[in-house]
């Protein structure tokens, strides 16, 4: 009898994923010896956890390493990427226990949940195959499901959970579909291949198979990013998913989905940008808009924040439309802006609530500045760099992504931006009105802002204002990271 | 293979009954069968192309289809069984507790 | 040292961190003003090394440019965070953080006892911070950040004692002004950088690269809009004829903020701006001619209003802008390093001025709290005398009056004299020039004047405080006095470095050491340069000489009016009434402003907002409110929470697509 011979394999590019699989799967056996008020020890563990990937992710930059035969690949932009989501989920973790203590759901299971969804975002980030982008993007959507309808107990997380699935699958279908097309198309799943491919069709524009996959690959990404008109699952899921769920949810799958997505069009279907920067043209101006206009009569902050961040996946696609060096170099640095800033202002949003999800309206933060004026400050400065003000790290992000969008003549592109993003100070300035000049009705004396709270919140207002004032700190790691795609 | 279009619109046809399943049934299991539907229209493209292009990548994808197929039917199921326990019902017209 | 230059403007921001956000908890005035006067002292050492460092060097190596990291990259728009070191801002940064450390040092026991403390000790360092920014800045857009935060800080500390009407007026003032000037200063850039960038592919707003560049730029043209846009916003930050009616009314601020930003630093940036570019400011002979003939004008102007002030603060206000003009004199006549040098000596003596006066104000408002009496403490004709009470005080402010007035052997001569020198002598502006020195050096003998009767109304005579709390008039605490005798001495020798060449004495240190600096200029400047015979020796002595008699002549004057027959003044003012109206009045210019300008434009205003605003703008702008909100409903309730609408839409999405793409 024949031995199977085993291909050697260098397991190098995906130990960050290898590790924090190991560590979720051992998690979730130890859960089962931790009482039901200790769980924030897995909490601590899982933190560690991502620390100790960080640096796994870290001592990678700078390398080249394809491996499993081209499918998975290590270079730059999926560290960069990788860094992103380990942010994200780093954070998350450190805001999830209170919140879950207090809604009394807290089982230990959410921290496992987390680590998977990383592990699929890192795939999709560093997939270099249709298939591999696939297996991330499912990787990362079955453990988001989950995570939205979490509070299983509360009817809203219940729904938001069931809405995500049913809609998370649909548009699954016309993922899977558009890349069954592309693969016709071009005879191959491997991104590398299908960028030679058609690099050597005379027209490819006219090849309908593949311009048909890769508007159905589009729309499964336009999905997973929140852009319009795929975005109508965002409000309501951001809504009733578990608050720390939804700060991650706004930051990391996002990004992740901006990363296979950028992979994708850029390396494998350069030679059709006029088409899908056309697409993608339209896709931003309307997800701009219905974003920023519907947030503006929102009074549930959470709901308010899910429009935010539909408005800012249009901003970043502002960047992708353009698709070159200086829009792009902006979506990275905006994704991991957007991470520090976002979760910063749901974790003050936790801080702020009450159990059952209750006082969580914008009207409830009258008089929180002079109540509690340090995270009040902090606050402002996430409220202000959403709002894209200098000297944040938002109002950075977004000078890239529309300065690409002008360098590339899409002059118009960049205008509706601009006015956008001053329709959208009316509503994050609404908070700080009512933070400031409206006298307090509640004494907040139900607040309690334990350790990782605390940290979570100075990283993130670190993390909003440092690549503000110095951007070249974030911006040439961002920039090293698109040379390679 | 010359019936390589037969296979492709059988396909494309079982997508859009499965998308259109999606748009109009109201129970949520239903829905979720639709949606299962249009996965193995699918795979039923992939195997097609597969076999017409003559390299395994398609068949391969396939596998990873219906892997993922299964474990988003595990927690679909779950996470109706929790809704069903709150509402008694799993007509997705009553998912209605979050709007504008 | 050089690479350490970043610490500058990082230690009193560190200062303003601890103080803004701690200063309420430390509570304890003693440490706030430690850490705040710390932190400008740092930076002072600081300063002085690099000082140090940089003599050392020869005269051609003198050039800096420390990029602390890169900031702003967007295709053709390069801007870094970076500090430029040249003799020039070397300057700059000593006469901030040393005359900075002094100040902060009295504003301990200035400040004593007021709310706010931590507040006031916050804003200075934040001040100091924005005030190096600006000097040290590599490129017009890191100085247009300290430009704005000076700015800033100005309006913040004006309106210090927020809760009295006239320092919020005031405070608002100064603010819109400056806005005005900032405007300018914004236009200037671009359409420096657009031409450089359209014309030449030069797209910068690096000084350095600008100067390389300059070569190409044209005489006139372009370059005088560029530089009159650059001048206009000099005008609001430096208070210049028309933006000057500001400056008078800041004095509502603490006296402290008078000495540093409104004598001593910031309202001399404008100034330093000129200075910085003056390789471009050269280039137009026209804007040159417009700054030395505003500089001259502001000058007189502001020198006679002085005369008919009795608010002590007041006088020395006007007395800032008045030679402020000189400064711009010098800028406009091409002699920069004078203009400067001007910039280092008058911050020495206003700023021993102002301190001084605030240790009079000071004084006085200790003796009638005392006595539970409510008159004026800052009104001369309550004072009188108080050279017996105040010795040091008096001293200082004493030698520091001989300065400003322009005796020979004090900072103020050197300065003066040898702007008075060129605007008579200068190649750039032929006839023009005697008007030009007339100007001056009329405007030098009212100087000589207001700070005399300012000096003899308020510590020679007889005391005219209320005789019951006289004897509560006592010398100011050491943290006061101290800061005083420094700038007192400063006033006296400072101007030893840069001795004109005539005397001969000691060579002309201050000249050589911004050769460098202005050397491009110079060379712009002698090609359109009058070549006229060039006035003698003989001349400049006997124009020297002229000066000290000029100067002499107001103090003469001064003696005659209130020391020797203090009736004269009361006679002046019967036999003249219209006229001593008028200059009391400060030549009624905030009425005319308030005449041609605030009310048209209120009129303009009322119409606007009773017919257009109302009808038309409001209409737009609720209009566009209104649909925005009415969209925003609209969309709002196609989130409609049922899962058959959100997938209809992404099928539609998909069916829209595919049907554009595929059937196209």
């Amino acid at each position: 009898m024949d031995m199977i011979t085993i291909p050697a394999v260098n397991f190098t590019p995906i130990l960050p994923e290898i590790f924090l699989s190991v560590l979720a799967m051992v998690l979730l056996l130890i859960n089962v010896f931790i009482p039901g008020d200790r769980k924030a020890y897995l909490g601590y563990l899982s933190f560690v956890g991502i620390v100790a990937a960080g640096v796994l992710v870290a001592a990678g930059w700078g390398g080249h390493i394809e491996s499993f035969s081209g499918s998975v690949v290590l270079d730059n932009f999926a560290t960069f990427f990788k860094m992103i989501f380990l942010v994200s989920a780093g954070l998350a973790v450190l805001i999830s226990d209170q919140y879950m203590e207090r809604e009394g759901c807290n089982h230990g299971e959410l921290y496992p949940l987390i680590l998977f969804t990383v592990v699929g975002m890192m795939l999709m980030a560093s997939g270099t195959d249709l298939m591999t982008i696939f297996l991330g993007l499912e990787v990362m959507s079955v453990a988001l499901y989950v995570l939205a309808g979490f509070n299983r107990k509360n009817p809203k997380s219940n729904e938001a959970g069931l809405k995500y699935f049913l809609l998370g699958c649909f548009s699954t279908g016309f993922l899977l579909y558009g890349m069954a097309l592309t693969y016709g198309a071009t005879g191959t799943t491997r991104i590398a291949k299908i960028a030679a491919v058609v690099g050597q069709m005379s027209l490819p524009s006219a090849n309908i198979m593949l311009v048909a996959g890769m508007l159905l690959m589009l729309t499964g990404f336009a999905f997973k990013i929140a852009a319009a008109p795929f975005h109508m699952w965002t409000p309501d899921v951001y809504e009733g998913a578990p608050t720390p769920m939804t700060a991650f949810m706004s930051a990391g799958p996002k990004a992740a989905g901006f990363a296979a997505a950028l992979r994708i069009f850029l390396v494998a279907l350069p030679t059709l940008q006029v088409e899908w920067s056309q697409v993608l043209w339209v896709l931003a101006v309307l997800t701009m808009t219905v974003g920023n206009i519907t947030a503006l009569r929102q009074d549930n902050i959470k709901r308010m924040l899910a429009y935010s961040s539909i408005a800012h996946a249009g901003y970043a696609l502002v960047g992708f439309t353009a698709g070159n060096g200086t829009g792009t170099a902006g979506i990275l640095f905006y994704m991991l802006s957007y991470a520090f800033m976002n979760i910063g202002a749901f974790a003050i949003i936790i801080l702020v609530g009450k159990k059952g999800e209750s006082n969580g309206n914008v009207q409830d933060f009258a008089g929180f500045g002079v109540k509690h004026p340090v995270l009040a400050v902090a606050m402002s400065i996430f409220l202000f760099s959403l709002a894209g003000m200098p000297p944040t790290a938002g109002f950075i992000g977004k000078f890239y992504l529309f300065s690409g969008a002008i360098q590339q003549g899409y002059i118009w592109l960049a205008i509706i931006g601009v006015l956008n993003s001053a329709a959208s100070v009316y509503y994050y300035l609404r908070v700080m009105v009512f933070m400031y000049m409206k006298d307090p009705t509640e004494e907040f004396d139900w607040m309690q802002v334990t350790a990782p709270m605390a940290l979570c919140v100075a990283i993130s207002v670190i993390g909003s204002l440092i690549p503000g004032i110095i951007p070249s700190l974030i911006l040439q790691f961002a920039q090293q990271a698109i040379k390679l795609i | 293979m010359e019936n390589l279009n037969g296979y492709l619109i059988i396909s494309a046809i079982l997508f859009s009954i499965g998308t259109i399943g999606v748009l109009t049934r109201k129970n949520a299991i239903v829905i979720f069968m639709c949606v299962e539907m249009m996965l193995n229209a699918v795979n039923l493209t992939f195997v097609a192309l597969s076999r017409h292009l003559g390299n395994l990548d398609g068949q391969v994808f396939v596998f990873f289809v219906m892997t993922v197929a299964a474990a988003e039917a595990a927690v679909g199921l779950a996470l109706m069984i929790a809704f069903y326990n709150n509402k008694e019902s799993i007509d997705v017209d009553d998912i209605n507790l979050m709007k504008w | 040292m050089f690479d350490y230059v970043w610490l500058i403007p990082f230690f009193p921001l560190v200062g303003f961190l601890i103080n803004g956000f701690f200063g309420k908890k430390i509570k304890n005035e003693a440490v706030i003003g430690a850490i705040g006067t710390l932190a400008i002292f740092s930076s002072f050492i600081v300063s002085c090394l690099i000082l140090v460092e940089m003599i050392g060097l020869s005269p051609e190596k003198r050039v800096f440019e420390k990029v602390v990291f890169p900031w702003i990259h967007s295709g053709n728009f390069k801007a870094d965070m970076a500090f430029l070191l040249d003799p020039l801002s070397c300057i700059m940064i000593m006469v901030v953080t040393g005359v900075g450390s002094l100040i902060h040092l009295y504003s301990i026991g200035y400040m004593h006892g007021e709310e706010g403390f931590y507040r006031f000790f916050a804003y200075l360092n934040l001040f100091c911070m924005s005030m190096l920014l600006l000097v040290l800045g590599s490129n017009m857009l890191v100085m247009f950040i300290g430009w704005e935060g000076v700015g800033l800080c100005s309006y913040l500390l004006i309106g210090y004692y927020f809760h009295k009407k006239s320092a919020g007026d005031a405070a608002k003032k100064a603010f819109v002004m400056n806005r005005v000037g900032d405007f300018g200063f914004l236009i200037g850039l671009f359409t420096l950088y657009w031409w450089l960038g359209s014309n030449h592919n030069i797209w910068t707003i690096n000084f350095t690269e600008i100067k390389a560049a300059s070569h190409l730029l044209p005489y006139g043209g372009v370059v005088t809009v560029a530089t009159l846009c650059f001048f206009v916003g000099a005008t609001g930050k430096s208070a210049q004829i028309p933006l000057f009616t500001w400056l008078p009314d800041a004095m509502e601020g603490p006296t402290p903020v008078s000495a540093l930003i409104h004598a001593a630093t910031m309202v001399t940036a404008g100034v330093y701006m000129i200075g910085r570019m003056s390789f471009v400011f050269i280039k137009s002979p026209e804007t040159m001619m417009v700054v030395a003939c505003v500089g001259a004008a502001t000058a007189i102007f502001a020198a006679t209003i002085g005369t008919a002030q009795n608010d002590i603060k007041r006088v020395l206000a006007y007395s800032t802008v008045s030679q402020l003009g000189f400064m711009f004199l010098a800028m406009g006549v091409g002699a920069f390093t004078a203009g400067i040098f001007h910039l280092m000596t008058h911050a020495f003596f206003k700023a021993c001025l102002f301190l001084g006066s605030g240790s009079v104000i000071h004084a006085m408002h200790y003796a009638l709290h005392k006595g539970h009496l409510h008159d004026d403490a800052q009104d001369m004709r309550n004072m009188g005398g108080l050279k017996k009470a105040m010795p040091i005080t008096f001293l200082t402010f004493f030698v520091s009056t001989i300065a400003i007035a322009g005796i020979p052997g004090f900072s103020g001569f050197f300065s003066k004299d040898e702007i008075l020198w060129m605007a008579f002598a200068n190649p750039l502006h032929g006839n023009l020039n005697i008007l030009l020195w007339g100007t001056g050096a009329i405007a030098a003998c009212f100087t000589a004047f207001y700070m005399f009767r300012l000096v003899f109304m308020t510590f020679f005579g007889e005391c005219r405080i209320n005789s019951k709390v006289k004897d509560h008039l006592h010398e100011s605490p050491l943290v006061i006095t101290i800061p005083l005798m420094v700038l007192g001495f400063l006033a006296v020798f400072g101007g030893y470095i840069g001795m004109p060449k005539l005397l001969g004495m000691l060579p002309n240190y201050f000249e050589h050491w911004l050769e460098p600096v202005f050397e491009l200029a110079g060379e712009y400047g002698a090609t359109y340069a009058h070549h006229g015979a060039h006035p003698s020796h003989a001349v400049e002595w006997a124009l020297m000489g002229g000066s000290v008699v000029i100067a002499l002549i107001g103090i003469a004057i001064a003696f005659t009016m209130y020391v020797q027959n203090t009736a004269l003044p009361k006679k002046f003012t019967d036999t003249f009434p219209t006229l001593h109206r008028a200059v009391y009045n400060k030549w009624y210019i905030d009425e005319l402003y308030d005449y041609a300008f605030v009310n048209p434009c209120k009129a303009l205003g009322q119409f606007l907002w009773k017919g257009f605003d109302v009808l038309v703008i409001d209409g737009i702008v609720n209009g566009v409110a209104g649909v925005v909100m009415g969209c925003s409903g609209v969309f709002r309730y196609m989130q409609s929470g049922l899962i058959h609408n959100y997938a209809w839409s992404m099928a539609f999405g998909v069916v829209v697509m595919l049907g554009y793409y595929v059937f196209k």
